[in-house]
Parts: C-alpha cells; structure tokens; sequence
C-alpha cells in the first residue's frame, strides 16, 4: 500500500511538478543502475537535489530507491519524519554526536544487502550553493562492505540556485544531471573519494555553463 | 463558435480552422510513418525523428486543444509556455546571488501580464493596460528593486537581462494568447482562426528554410551566429511563405489583398530575426539548445524563436489594418 502511494505520488505528483519547476535535465541517463545492489553518488546543494535523482530513475525502480539522509535533520520525529521515511524512503543516518561503538552506517549496509539503491551525498552536507566541498568516507566504507556494488558519480547543477541552504523561499531554476561512468572499489577510502570527486568535478564541464556569482 | 440548431446550441467549428488543424493531423501522421520507416530504411540515420514526432503530437494536442478550447485555455497554456520559456532563459543567462527575488518577480510578472487578458472587469479596456504594463512598468519595478537591493556590480547588465528576458519570453508571447480576445465576427475563421494562421506561417517559414536551404543553400547568410543558414535557404523560404500567406489570408483574415501582401512579407522576415536573435544569444551564453525539456526539440525557447518576433508584428499589422476590437 505505502510502496503504491510512494510510486503513483512520484510518478503523477512529485514528478511532473518538479519536470515544470525545474526541467530537470539529464545528460547519460542510461548510465544510471538498472538494478541494486547499486550507489549513486552526487554532490549536494539543496533540499531539492533529492527529487531531482529520485526523479532520474524510471518508477517501477522507486521501490529500491533509498536516499541516505541525516537523521538529525530529517528524522526528528512526527510527520516530518513518518514523510521521510516511507514516502521519499530515507534510510536516516547519525551525524557528528554518535557513539564510538555504534556503526552509522549498519542501515545503509543492510539495504545494500537487501540489494538496494543508495542515494548519497558524500560532502554530508548542502554547503555553500553550487560549491562542491570535501567528500567524506562513509560512501568508500559502503562500497568495501559491498564491493559488487557500482558507485555512479551524478553531478548536479542549479538546484542550490532554487532552494540553497537556509533558503525560505523557492525560487524555480532549471537543474541539469550529469551521470558519469560507474567506478568500482579501489582498496583506499580516502584514494576511493578523491576518485569519486574527481570525476564529479570532470561532469561538470558537460553541464551547461553557469553563470551566477 | 456556438450556433443554434432546433433549439440545441451546437458547438461548431468553422471549417476554414477544421481543414488546417486536419492538415496539421494529416503532416503528423506522415511524420509518424516515416519515424517508423525510415530508420529501418537507413539505419542509424534517423535516430532523432522518433522522440522528435512524439513531441510534436503533444504540442499540436495541447494548442490545437487549447485554441478549440477557447481564449480561456488558449491564454493559461500560453501562461505556462512562457513561463518554462523565461526560466530557461534565466537559469542560462547571468545572474547575480542577490537576483533570486527579482527573479521570483519576474515570473509573477507571467501571472499579471496573462491576467490581464481576463481583466475584462477592473479596466475598461485591458488591452491599453497589457501594452504598457511588462514594457513600461516592468522595466520601472524591476530597475527600481534592483537599486533597493543594493548590490551595485553588474547592476546594469543584470536588470538588462531580466527585462530583456520577459519582454521576449512573456510579452512577445504574450500577444499569441491576446489575439485569441478578437471577436469572433471580425475573422472568416474566428480568433483561434487569425492564431492558427499565425502558427502555420511560422513554422511553415522555418521548414521551407529549412528545405530551401538543404536544396539550394551555398551563401552564408549569418557566418557568425548561425552557420547552417544561407541566402538561397533564407530567400526561398521568404518567398514561400509569403505566397503561402497571400492566398490562404482570404480563409483565415479579414485582410485586403494589398494588406495581406505585406503582411505576408514582412511577417516571414519578422520569423527570420527572431529565430537568429535567439541563434545569437545562445552562441553568447555557450549553450546549443535552451534546455532537454522537449525530447528531440530542445528547451521551450527553442520551438518559440521565431514567434518571438513574429508573433506581435502580426498582431499589430493585423490590429492596424483589420481588427477594430485592437
């Protein structure tokens, strides 16, 4: 019941309103997974970055899609919460104030081993709008416990124009998606998300110019 | 176009308007066939055509639906068209961090510049107030809001833009929807007839360049913005459309024939600029097509060029040399 409200709200809400508000651009979409185990991996400027990749994949493939989110920001309980995990799907992560002994990552590993399709954001954070920061490892620690899964690098452009950070009013700009060769497990967490950032980086010049400072 | 039989009002739609919009259906399924024929022919060849006659079936749907419609349909489907068209263009032209609300103002100015074709009830002629309001007021309130906001470094060059932006994308555009407001006895065919006519002119215009060209081209027309044109195809294409114009204005425009001659030159060269004004912009802002919104088309912006500029030089020829109500 909830997996059929998630995929027709997606397919004849969610997406024809962001496909009007944002266009939603896609340069190599047939590089995206066509099934899990799987990570697609993009930077991260805005709220609105989540719709635009959950909005990349054809429908019938939502039910396996999970976007890893932070759990002090979107599962703090009540409907917010209820909303982020069964209808967009999030498997929550702590941030910052977890234990030493507890594994932050055990949701995400579990999905993975449920043959599953991460979403992740490796700066951990929107930042600066379309400033790309440091990665950080947990998407390497992911693919080394599942190294059968491909990591598909996506960049994406104009959605920290429409709704950056700290942002109370959405402004609609059109946002492209650039999706990048898969890259497999290299045996380095830190070499692993240099490589990862680097080809996000590379995307970028197939993206349209963006002129906005 | 309501006429009453026995008794019952019966919608009727004139058949001037049924044969185009029946040749439009008739082009689509030609098209259809040779998307499926000819990649088998030549493999690999056609690739773009399938995507791009889908696309066209859902255009020729939503206008030829909206224009049967009626004014109502016809100005919100507009509405949106330039909405899309003027967030392509600001997405891709230069602004600043500080423009978001300025952008946010600029697609209100959508809302009120369509609004004012329904706003039969607050002016007594809203026609007067659509030609001043996004030319006049829109240049004041944007340059205006852009001062308050205060940061001054490409100030100029910044409030340029978005004023350039929805002249062009809403405005311009604008008129399209507006014509649909002439009354229906002042054209052989109603308004949805004047705005066909206009569609069918304008496109026929790009395809017979198009043709032309392909058969003839060998002159360089535009070297710099537009590499593809040439005199032969520009010329050709000219003189095809305005024989086109000349001989089915009878059908579809209450114009002379002296009238509908030079509508029907000047109106192709008005197509002909628009589509290499917008050529031009986008070899500035480095981009090939506005957008991917249109699968095989491009963005929005795109399929409109020539109507930029062709649309309201058609309308206000036509409001000079034949329409009372403008």
């Amino acid at each position: 019941m909830l997996q059929a409200i998630r995929r027709y709200g997606l397919m004849l809400v969610v997406r024809p309103v962001a496909r009007l508000l944002f266009s939603l651009d896609v340069i190599g979409a047939d590089k995206l997974p066509a099934h899990g185990p799987a990570i697609v991996a993009a930077n991260h400027n805005s709220h609105v970055d989540t719709i635009v990749l959950l909005c990349l994949f054809p429908s019938k493939q939502l039910a396996k899609l999970r976007p890893v989110a932070a759990a002090d920001h979107f599962d703090k309980g009540g409907l917010g919460s209820w909303f982020s995990r069964n209808i967009i799907g999030i498997i929550p992560i702590k941030r910052g104030a977890a234990s030493r002994h507890e594994d932050v990552l055990a949701g995400a590993k579990e999905a993975l081993a449920r043959g599953e399709i991460l979403v992740v954001f490796p700066e951990g954070s929107r930042g600066e709008p379309e400033e790309m920061t440091r990665f950080k490892t947990g998407v390497a620690r992911l693919v080394e416990f599942c190294p059968e899964a491909p990591v598909t690098p996506v960049y994406l452009q104009g959605a920290g124009r429409s709704l950056p950070k700290d942002a109370k009013l959405l402004v609609p700009f059109n946002t492209t998606a650039v999706v990048g060769d898969p890259l497999t497990w290299t045996g380095s967490h830190h070499g692993f998300v240099e490589e990862l950032r680097a080809c996000i980086e590379a995307l970028k010049a197939q993206a349209p110019p963006l002129r906005w400072e | 176009m309501g006429v009453e039989l026995f008794g019952v009002s019966v919608y009727v739609v004139n058949p001037a308007l049924t044969f185009g919009l029946l040749g439009v259906l008739a082009l689509l399924v030609l098209g259809t066939i040779a998307a499926f024929v000819l990649p088998v022919v030549q493999p690999g060849k056609w690739t773009d055509l399938g995507p791009r006659m889908r696309s066209w079936w859902i255009i020729a749907i939503l206008v030829g639906g909206a224009l049967l419609l009626g004014w109502q349909a016809t100005a919100i489907l507009f509405a949106l068209i330039s909405f899309l068209a003027l967030k392509e263009f600001l997405t891709l032209a230069p602004t600043r961090k500080e423009d978001r609300l300025i952008v946010l103002l600029a697609y209100i100015s959508v809302f009120v510049n369509y609004g004012l074709i329904f706003a039969d009830y607050l002016f007594e002629d809203s026609y007067q107030v659509y030609l001043v309001f996004i030319p006049v007021y829109g240049f004041l309130i944007a340059a205006a809001a852009m001062a308050w906001i205060g940061r001054t470094d490409g100030y100029l060059a910044t409030v340029g833009i978005v004023h350039w932006g929805t002249i062009v994308c809403v405005y311009n555009i604008g008129y399209i929807a507006f014509l649909m407001r002439t009354p229906d006895a002042e054209a052989p065919a109603g308004a949805a007839g004047l705005v066909f006519f206009l569609l069918f002119i304008t496109q026929l215009n790009d395809v017979a360049q198009y043709c032309w060209g392909k058969a003839f081209g060998r002159t360089k027309i535009t070297p710099k913005v537009s590499p593809n044109k040439t005199w032969e195809g520009a010329i050709g294409g000219w003189l095809t459309t305005a024989l086109a114009f000349y001989f089915l204005a009878p059908y579809f425009t209450p114009l002379s024939p002296l009238h509908a001659a030079i509508m029907g030159v000047v109106v192709p060269i008005a197509g002909f600029f628009g589509d290499i004004t917008m050529s031009a912009i986008k070899r500035d802002l480095g981009v090939k097509d506005t957008s991917r919104l249109i699968p095989g088309h491009g963005g929005v912006l795109d399929r409109l060029d020539s109507l930029t500029f062709a649309a309201p030089i058609y309308f206000h020829l036509l409001a000079y040399f034949a329409i009372e109500r403008f």
